[in-house]
């Protein structure tokens, strides 16, 4: 992993890193920098850091993952892999609401294939999309570990469980209007 | 800090916790969160207050009471009462009931097989103490396995003790923990690394996360004295991000334990200094897998790479490594304490100590249990888990997430250790259990699996990347309703290909819930391809084709 960048490159990355646009007026990069200088700058840090900018930004944008890409010396091809190899890491915005339903196999026994086809049907959208309006974000998880409540589901961060399918529409149809 | 700096804060507590007349137990971890069991706290908080009790009644948070089917939980101490599904509300009636009659309608049987069949290793302070005091730990006898192993014993010696209580790895593999040990402690080099692998990605398991919500001191002090054992400096962590409750328990507990000279440098006086750093994961099964763990830890795609060289040799940044499951860990330190031979003595001739299950799918008692090993999976179902609701026909308990098998009813009077299960096509995993009634069709519940390790799947390998896309293929057309007579030799020759060509654990077990199911119900499958019929009515059959055909 360790590579061996040589001096003039370097500079070159570091006077890259200097003007990057955003970093002086835009607070949340101070975050990112600091998830970055608490690790020494080391490449090593760059899932750490990306965690960071999902949980300043929300998401993963083009401009942040050149950003990194420039202040840990990596390439973009690298850090564009990375983003995109792991589930948690999202680079399209959220919607206004994120509701987050279980796909664990307690859950998926439980019923929750009937919610998503319910939510599809009344609201447009299949697990990953946000609706057209940009309203709500609609995802699913691999198991949030909620299983002895299952079918469980997160709604804007709040975990809830033993759902029922008339009760998601409604609080979907909450948010909607 | 040495033993007496540890028997004081102990002895401290135990006097703080004696003042109290009464204590109200209300469980914290996350099963209970999301059902209000904080603001029931709070109410409960207020309650006491307002009647001016507080010197008389103690209101904690404590770790996960098991039956998370009813939350959120609590217990009233000393005396036991338990009650469940609780709401705010309920707050008056439970302050006026203490040391009277207890409430009815919110009685939780604490008599019942559930809480008598278990027998507690790890969980023993899950639902005792307030996993956010280091004090409390301390208080149960914490941190004195460390101080034993750092004190009195040499390296050597620990590794001994670990090797002679036969504990194997928890994390699925079965391995034993013991010459794990011995590997990365005879590895020459000055430098090593302990990994703490808490990437629990297993659908339908929640035994880590509830373990590091609940005592997350205990896997602390475990890391430690493996880090003693084999000689390494520092530790990491690697939880998944998706355990936000989990990851903020254990960063409390890392801070305490920094501040009392459990972890840090020259610990318990003496040359021994060890660290612990968490890193995220960032939501890939394969990470789970020890090579691809290293990988993502080194910020890179996790993906496994071919061993030997194990991670005992080549760990992470080329170090030797020792990785071992949060289970494993939290089975050390009674093991240090109390000796190995007493561990020996639990559990059947190969498979030693007990074993975490979470319970899930069509059963009564979802929740988590503790049980020695070699319990009989009938006990488990039936007298633990409380049977299936509604009066339904059990039909196959999934062991062992993605990676394990469905075990039918003709084998339920098996026991449940490692062996028994490989010799049933099922593996121990993590220790995950979801039992499916009638309802549940098996060729969908293989199609779901497959469906995941396909997009699990990383991509390195051919075998695992096609293999499991073409099974999951094949599984589509028999649910829809056209599959063709033939393609129960194809799957099966598949999974035999996938199973022993691929790279890692990942490709090796993909094919397992399908060659299992093929295997016990084989019936169903041949019902969907001849009859074009699903008779759990989960499958939506292409009706077509079945006129064409008939």
């Amino acid at each position: 992993m360790e590579t061996k960048t040589t001096e003039s490159s370097q500079e070159l990355s570091q006077s890259a890193a200097k003007e990057a646009p955003v970093a002086a007026e835009d607070g949340r990069w101070k975050q990112v920098n600091r998830t970055m200088r608490l690790n020494g700058h080391s490449q090593h840090a760059l899932i750490e850091t990306l965690h960071t900018v999902q949980e300043t930004f929300g998401y993963l944008e083009m401009d942040a993952l050149k950003y990194v890409a420039e202040k840990l010396r990596l390439p973009l091809s690298l850090v564009y892999g990375v983003a995109t190899f792991y589930h948690f890491f999202s680079l399209k915005p959220a919607g206004e609401h994120t509701c987050v339903v279980c796909m664990g196999t307690a859950c998926y026994i439980a019923g929750v294939p009937a919610i998503l086809d319910g939510i599809k049907e009344k609201y447009g959208v299949t697990p990953g999309e946000t609706t057209a309006d940009g309203k709500i974000s609609l995802l699913v998880a691999r198991c949030i570990g909620s299983c002895g409540l299952a079918p469980a589901g997160v709604f804007d961060g709040d975990v809830a469980g033993k759902l029922k399918p008339d009760a998601v529409f409604e609080k979907l149809g909450r948010w909607v209007a | 800090m040495n033993l007496e700096d540890i028997l004081e804060i102990a002895k401290v507590e135990k006097e703080k916790a004696s003042q109290f007349k009464h204590s109200i137990l209300v469980c914290v971890a996350a099963g209970c969160v999301s059902c209000q069991s904080l603001q029931v706290k709070d109410a409960l908080v207020r309650e006491v207050k307002s009647r001016g009790l507080e010197a008389e009644i103690q209101v904690k948070g404590v770790g996960c009471l098991g039956l998370c089917a009813v939350a959120p939980l609590m217990v009233i101490e000393p005396g036991g009462v338990m009650y469940q599904g609780v709401k705010p509300e309920d707050a008056k009636d439970i302050v006026d009931a203490i040391g009277n009659i207890p409430v009815k309608r919110l009685e939780c049987d604490s008599q019942s097989p559930f809480f008598k069949r278990q027998e507690k290793i790890v969980l023993e302070n899950c639902g005792v103490i307030d996993p956010e005091r280091i004090e409390e730990y301390i208080a149960v006898g914490g941190y004195q396995g460390l101080y034993k192993a750092l004190r009195a014993g040499a390296p050597n010696k620990v590794t001994e003790e670990i090797t002679k209580s036969g504990l194997r790895g928890r994390g699925g593999g079965g391995f034993p923990t013991g010459l794990k040990w011995q590997a990365v402690a005879k590895a020459e080099n000055p430098t090593k690394y302990v990994i703490c692998n808490a990437d629990e990605g297993d659908p339908g398991a929640f035994m880590d996360r509830s373990v590091l919500e609940s005592d997350p001191h205990r896997v602390i002090e475990g890391m430690v004295i493996a880090g003693y054992a084999v000689g390494a400096q520092i530790g990491y962590v690697y939880i998944r991000a998706e355990y936000p409750l989990a990851i903020k328990r254990l960063k409390i507990a890392i801070q305490q334990a920094e501040r009392n000279g459990m972890l840090g440098n020259q610990i318990f006086s003496t040359p021994f200094s060890f660290s612990i750093k968490i890193r995220l994961g960032a939501g890939a099964f394969v990470c789970g897998e020890e090579t691809a763990l290293i990988a993502s830890i080194e910020g890179r795609r996790g993906m496994p790479r071919p061993r030997p060289p194990f991670p005992a040799e080549y760990g992470l940044w080329g170090y030797p490594t020792l990785i071992n499951n949060v289970e494993t860990f939290a089975n050390i330190p009674p093991i240090v304490a109390k000796g190995g031979d007493w561990f020996a003595g639990i559990g059947t001739e190969k498979s030693k100590g007990t074993k975490v299950f979470a319970l899930a799918g069509r059963i009564n008692n979802c929740g988590l249990i503790e049980v020695p090993m070699g319990t009989k999976l009938r006990d488990i179902v039936f007298d633990i888990g409380g049977g299936i609701p509604d009066g339904k026909k059990f039909k196959a308990v999934q062991t062992g997430g993605p990676s394990g098998g469905c075990i039918p009813e003709q084998h339920l009077d098996m026991s449940v250790d490692y062996e028994s299960l490989a010799a049933v096509g099922s593996i121990m995993g993590s220790g995950g259990m979801i039992v499916m009634d009638e309802t549940s069709c098996m060729v969908d519940v293989a199609k779901f699996f497959i469906e995941f390790m396909m997009s699990e799947s990383c991509g390195k390998c051919v075998p695992c990347r096609v293999g499991t896309a073409q099974i999951y293929t094949i599984l589509c057309k028999i649910t829809e309703g056209n599959g063709e007579v033939g393609h129960l030799e194809q799957l099966e020759e598949l999974g035999d290909l996938v199973k022993n060509a691929s790279l890692c654990g990942l490709g090796m077990t993909a094919p397992n819930p399908a060659l299992s199911t093929l295997k016990y119900f084989r019936h169903e499958y041949m019902e969907h391809i001849h009859k074009k019929t699903c008779s759990a009515g989960v499958c939506r059959m292409n009706k077509q084709k079945e006129v064409k055909h008939a």
